[in-house]
């Protein structure tokens, strides 16, 4: 198909669905309306298990299956990524070189990774009391490692977060969410039901029976999962390079033989 | 004028999916087009968050605010929101996983000159 065809079926494609949208919003309720049923009851529902943060009570108790599938989605595309992502045969790696970094940047890449580690740990453990949650402070958590990448260099890096065990404990996470779902069931309700644990004092870190648990296990599973993700990516840039593209990357010349495979 | 301050907000998501999918369309470079397709989902987010939206209220979090002393906002689509940002991530990942392949087996990112299969 050429160009000018294709762009005329676009166009009236997308008038067609434009029209079908606009009529669609003009029969949607008003824009800040004071009619909000689900809402009302799911803050109702959260207020009688004593989770301060109604979207972590929708996350983690009244959607908790759906956050089930969620994770499963996640966890399906890290291992997709990773077999995407994997070194192939006509492949090698040739480790990576030592990199010169501004010192204004190593010392606030330095700095704030603490703070941000810190605060990606934060905002899992508050993932019932204030906004945040497993999801975001997995992600906080997983990117503040990889300041070091910006502060030092990517051989820095590779030596805080061997791949191993995160991928393990991305696997263990999702394991860790299903038995908490099947404990709920052997403990006479339904699956991932928020009846087995005591709710707690209002706005304390254990209030909320389940759902601490399962954002814990959450986070931990977003967090690994990012950084295997990242790692895959970081990997294909830095490391891997086709047979033949030795020179480029070495200067002395000797070629480097797969590690360990 | 009200009237349409009704309507804005949809109208606003619905503008945003057609330009992501003109992108989609039109798009020469195959990271282009996954950026193309996370504008499309974006359009989701603002849809869900104004389709939750209440005048005048607050986030649906009482940690700092008794119970029933103001408004809040539908906690129900913040949640979805929220689902649809895991899921919009994993996919850009996974889609741009499979460009980093084509670019390597095909040497190219143009959708145009990937005309034909290859093992």
């Amino acid at each position: 198909m050429n160009p000018r065809t294709r762009l005329w079926l676009v166009a009236t494609g997308g008038a067609g669905l434009a029209a079908l949208l606009v009529a669609a919003c003009l029969r949607l309720p008003d824009f800040g309306g004071d009619r909000h049923p689900y809402g009302d009851r799911a803050v109702r529902a959260s207020l009688e298990r004593h989770v301060a943060n109604t979207v972590a009570s929708v996350n983690f108790d009244q959607r908790a299956f759906d956050t089930l599938g969620e994770l499963t989605i996640l966890f399906a595309a890290v291992l997709g990524c990773m077999v995407l992502l994997r070194q192939t045969r006509d492949e090698h790696r040739a480790p990576p070189e030592p990199a010169d970094v501004a010192l204004p940047v190593r010392r606030y890449a330095l700095l704030v990774l603490p703070v941000a580690l810190l605060t990606g740990l934060y905002v899992v453990a508050h993932g019932q009391l204030s906004p945040g949650g497993g999801f975001q402070g997995g992600v906080v958590a997983a990117t503040a490692l990889h300041l070091l990448y910006l502060g030092a260099d990517y051989r820095a890096l590779e030596r805080v977060r061997p791949i191993g065990p995160y991928e393990a404990g991305d696997a263990l996470a999702t394991s860790a969410y299903l038995v908490t779902g099947v404990a709920g069931l052997i403990g006479g309700s339904a699956f991932l039901a928020n009846t087995l644990l005591p709710y707690g004092m209002f706005n304390t870190l254990a209030s909320g029976g389940t759902v601490p648990l399962l954002n814990a296990a959450v986070g931990m599973e977003v967090a690994c999962a990012v950084v295997v993700l990242l790692a895959g990516f970081l990997d294909q840039a830095v490391e891997i390079v086709e047979e033949g593209e030795d020179g480029e990357r070495d200067d002395d010349g000797h070629d480097h033989e797969e590690p360990g495979k | 004028m009200t009237a349409v301050l009704h309507v804005l907000p949809y109208l606003v998501a619905a503008w945003v999916f057609l330009a992501g999918a003109y992108g989609l369309a039109t798009s020469r470079n195959l990271i282009h087009a996954v950026g193309c397709l996370s504008v499309c989902q974006a359009a989701t987010y603002v849809l869900l968050l104004a389709v939750g939206y209440r005048d005048g209220a607050t986030a649906p979090v009482f940690s700092d605010m008794a119970p029933g002393t103001r408004p809040v906002v539908d906690p129900v689509v913040q949640a979805l929101a929220l689902t649809d940002v895991v899921v919009g991530a994993t996919v850009t990942a996974l889609l741009l996983a499979l460009v980093v392949q084509v670019a390597k087996r095909h040497g190219t990112v143009d959708p145009d000159e990937l005309t034909e299969l290859r093992g």
